[in-house]
């Protein structure tokens, strides 16, 4: 059964050898030490500080959805950079190798990585960008605020919540791994058939590619699963469907999407590694195999992963544009039906992605409508903020600088994506870069919604308002760098610039890639500016502390309880209202958040199971990627055990009594008059300092 | 919106907090959460048929076996009524469990198990005899997604199999704690819901491959 392979294996290591860990290449060699010494030095501060105790009792075992959220935000964080600096270095190579007399490095005919090498870095930024990064933040978010907003206590499945998350970190742990034990596929993010097959890429590259791919494809379905169930089941009593804020909206669609279409790319991807383990013929090019039959399965997950991502950012500018316009969201009705316009679409459009391919001109003419039809209810959702804004009492706060961008990069992607829309067009641009950069601006446009989203709840979070002088500065260079890198891009595109060149012949492009190579600078500076805005948010946090309503104007549920919320999110579940339950509220002059007895409140306790869990699926990918059988089965035999033994653990939750939820919330409130204390409570519990600014103080019921 | 800043609200009569919440109907909740599995499962499956389509052209048996070669009506009838005699056991499990009858329970589920395990053996035994006559995934695309399709298929009933075994396990030991019953009713549904996939694989893997 088993594929054979060329070269040696043995049945202790599989196809590991000392010869796969790439020590002669100083570029990788670089990073492993770096990478190694931050490790020890974070090891190191939290032995040197004795928090593996904190550390173990409240992040690692944790089931609290806000801390998950938190975990899944840091993972895509730490992942943006590694992607990032896959960027710079694509464009760094392309500013460099340009023209037959261009200067070769480190074993490079021209610029300093090989072609091979740069294969790998393109496809790392890729998955890495997409899967790793934007995929965890926006879960991230989602775990955090949807349950806030319809009022619940946790997730439907806390504990699945955790599975989910340490999937997802065994996923990335798995690409990190590829740096430094054997190489990372070669062959485009979405993986080039039949490049991906056995024959032409030999290497365990693919393998990390496939196994990486699955380990956040399961944890992120298992993640929809519990989102949507949160909706439908978990709503506070009161919290109609017409009740329900928008950007619960959105992550319902969004997971709808998620949980329909990752079980494809699962079957994409698990057809592929069967070909390459164990000798099937579904995507060969010869014995019967079907190319296309990949790109179909893998693009019917490719573009509604594009909507997952996206509408959540959607709901993200729904939730931001009205706190600082001062108004209810215009349209709400219009924003659901547009919302579950776009996620129903979404399915019918995925051939756009290779109209070159050939089929009949009524095929690709069908999908030519179907995907300028998305601009119906995305030009809605447009209109929708626009008269959100209108006469509205503007502020231009940071999280609605980030939103107006947003705004802006979402016009300059979408307009392009319409011109790509048109079959004439993009057999004219197809593999250009005018391509790279029109669906570079539609995923900056979630990054900026993403930048919002995270200034505009950070303080619910935390308890502290982040820095607006350099988060502007951030905010500035970010959007000077994101011009100057793709206005130049579209023009090459235009040029004839075709993607993923290591190398180009054309010497009269150099100003234009020089042009690039300028934006990514100012990219890198605006990290700096980044890592600057949360230092000294967290150094002047005691100036910065908010009350339960940050902003002073905000509207949905998740602002009537205090900041930072406490680890079972309301002392006792609200009673909905109205739509906008806080701002219906607050014009009542009923925003009263204090209560003067407390009930006992039902929650699930920590586990070390899904930890447990993620560690083993690491094992067993890596296992599955250097064909070690032994370390395989045994892995998949403890995962099963650990399920069915956990299936009868009975000590799986607890009672919160009145007088410790009272205790909480006396500290969060102490720091009502006293601004600027910590008051420690709940155990560490993120229950630390907050409390009302008196201009914002919720006016009791006279 | 169901009301505006002109309304006059009286604090005293508006309901604000819910007091004495008493949770969420536990079972219910998580066999909402089972469907929305089934639903990605069965998208799982969507993909593997649709391969199918795609795969059972022609051209994609490169000259080797062609339907009508791997496909043996007898055996598809011997696992159609075994596995359709197990929902049937089962069936009288979730009587039982209505009534509240635990013996009733671990015999429905003891029946489900070995006529699960029947149909299992005859899988088994058709994939085994092909393999003897040299008919293997690796020979053709065909073959590939045949294989794939029918093998995923049986992992499911292997799993169903487990998880049965550890339901009497845990019925024995617990009784019908809400676990245990919302254990069993979404096992019902997973159950049950192979049995409907087998319908479609019937149907268009065996019965279309004999009539092709």
């Amino acid at each position: 059964m088993l594929v054979n392979l060329q070269g040696p294996w043995s049945p202790l290591l599989g196809r590991l050898a000392v010869s796969q860990i790439p020590y002669e290449n100083p570029i990788l060699v670089g990073t492993f030490v770096l990478v190694v010494a931050l490790g020890m030095a974070i090891l190191g501060a939290v032995t040197y500080y004795g928090k593996w105790g904190y550390l173990w009792r409240e992040w690692l075992t944790t089931v609290d959805h806000k801390k998950i959220g938190i975990m899944y935000i840091l993972v895509g964080l730490v992942m943006l950079l590694r992607g990032f600096v896959d960027a710079a270095m694509i464009r760094s190579q392309q500013a460099m190798a340009v023209g037959p007399d261009s200067a070769g490095y480190l074993g490079a005919l021209h610029g300093y990585l090989t072609p091979f090498h740069f294969g790998q870095i393109y496809t790392a930024h890729g998955v890495i960008m997409i899967l790793f990064a934007a995929t965890p933040i926006l879960v991230g978010i989602m775990n955090i605020i949807v349950p806030l907003q319809v009022g619940a206590r946790d997730m439907a499945y806390p504990y699945l919540n955790a599975v989910g998350l340490w999937l997802t970190t065994a996923g990335a742990a798995l690409v990190m791994t590829a740096l430094f034990i054997g190489d990372f596929a070669h062959a485009g993010w979405f993986g080039n058939l039949p490049l991906n097959e056995l024959p032409y890429s030999p290497g365990v590259g693919v393998d990390y590619w496939i196994w990486a791919f699955q380990l956040s494809s399961v944890g992120t379905t298992l993640g929809g699963i519990n989102l949507i169930a949160t909706i439908v089941k978990m709503r506070a009593p009161g919290m109609t469907w017409m009740r329900l804020p928008m950007f619960t909206w959105a992550s319902l669609s969004a997971n709808i999407i998620s949980l329909t279409s990752f079980p494809v790319l699962t079957v994409s991807l698990a057809l592929l590694s069967l070909d390459r383990y164990l000798g099937t013929h579904f995507y060969t090019a010869g014995m019967g195999g079907n190319l296309m039959l990949y790109n179909d399965l893998f693009w019917i997950w490719g573009h509604p992963e594009v909507y997952f991502v996206i509408l959540p950012a959607f709901g993200m500018l729904s939730e931001i544009i009205p706190v600082f316009s001062e108004k209810t969201l215009f349209g709400y009705t219009g924003m659901v039906l547009a919302s579950f316009g776009i996620a129903g679409v979404s399915w019918g459009v995925w051939l756009h992605h290779f109209f070159t391919m050939g089929s009949a001109p009524d095929v690709n003419a069908f999908y030519s409508v179907s995907t300028m039809l998305v601009g119906i209810p995305t030009g809605v959702k447009v209109f929708n903020w626009l008269f959100t804004m209108y006469r509205g009492r503007l502020r231009f706060e940071l999280p609605m600088i980030w939103a107006c961008a947003a705004l802006f990069f979402l016009l300059v992607g979408g307009m392009t994506g319409m011109m790509n829309a048109f079959t004439t067009n993009d057999y004219m641009v197809h593999n250009s870069v005018f391509v790279v950069a029109h669906f570079h601006l539609m995923l900056l446009l979630i990054v900026y919604a993403i930048f919002g989203a995270v200034n505009f709840w950070f303080p619910k979070v935390f308890g502290f308002k982040l820095n607006e002088r350099w988060g502007k500065w951030f905010f500035w260079l970010f959007t000077a760098g994101t011009a100057t890198v793709f206005i130049p891009m579209f023009t090459l595109g235009f040029m004839g610039m075709t993607r993923r060149l290591d190398y180009i012949p054309y010497a009269q492009w150099q100003p234009l890639l020089d042009a690039e190579m300028a934006g990514i600078v100012l990219y890198s500076l605006s990290a700096v500016y980044l890592v600057a805005q949360l230092y000294v948010s967290l150094r002047d946090r005691a100036l910065n502390r908010v009350g339960a309503d940050a902003w002073g104007t905000s509207r949905s549920l998740e602002w009537a309880t205090p900041s930072p919320v406490p680890f079972y999110n309301f002392a006792y579940i609200p009673h909905v209202n109205a739509r906008d339950e806080w701002a219906w509220r607050k014009e009542n002059g009923i925003a009263q958040l204090r209560h003067d007895r407390y009930e006992g409140i039902h929650m699930p306790k920590n586990t070390g199971v899904p930890l447990v869990l993620g560690a083993l699926s690491l094992v067993l990918a890596f296992a599955l990627v250097w064909r070690m059988w032994w370390l395989a089965a045994l892995c998949l035999a403890g995962i099963v055990i650990l399920v069915i033994m956990r299936s009868f653990a009975k000590d799986t939750d607890y009672i919160v009594s009145p007088e410790e939820v009272k205790r909480v919330e006396d500290a969060l409130w102490a720091g009502t008059h006293a601004r600027g204390t910590e008051a420690e409570g709940g155990r560490g519990r993120g229950a630390v300092g907050g409390g009302l600014s008196p201009a914002h103080s919720p006016s009791a019921p006279k | 919106m169901s009301a505006s800043a002109s309304e006059i609200i009286d604090p005293a009569k508006v309901h604000l907090w819910d007091r004495g919440h008493h949770g969420h109907d536990v079972i219910g909740t998580r066999t909402f959460g089972f469907w929305l599995y089934m639903l990605s499962d069965a998208m799982i499956y969507a993909a593997l048929f649709a391969s199918y389509g795609v795969l059972s052209h022609v051209m994609n048996m490169a000259g080797g076996p062609m339907p009508g070669d791997v496909i043996r009506p007898g055996y598809a009838f011997g696992e159609t009524l075994a596995l359709f005699t197990s929902v049937l056991a089962y069936g009288y499990a979730m009587a039982a469990l209505r009534q509240g009858r635990a013996g009733g329970v671990a015999g429905g589920l003891l029946g489900a198990m070995i006529f699960g395990a029947v149909f299992l053996g005859l899988v088994g035994k058709d994939i085994g005899d092909l393999f003897a006559q040299g008919i293997t995934p690796e020979r053709s695309g065909y073959l590939s997604i045949f294989f794939t399709l029918v093998i995923y298929h049986a992992l499911h009933i292997v799993v169903g199999l487990l998880w049965m075994l550890v339901m009497l396990v845990q019925l024995v030991r617990e009784g019908f704690t809400g676990n245990v019953v919302y254990r069993l009713v979404n096992l019902k549904l997973f159950w049950h819901f192979q049995a409907v996939v087998w319908v479609f694989v019937f149907v268009f893997v065996y019965l279309q491959g004999v009539i092709a």
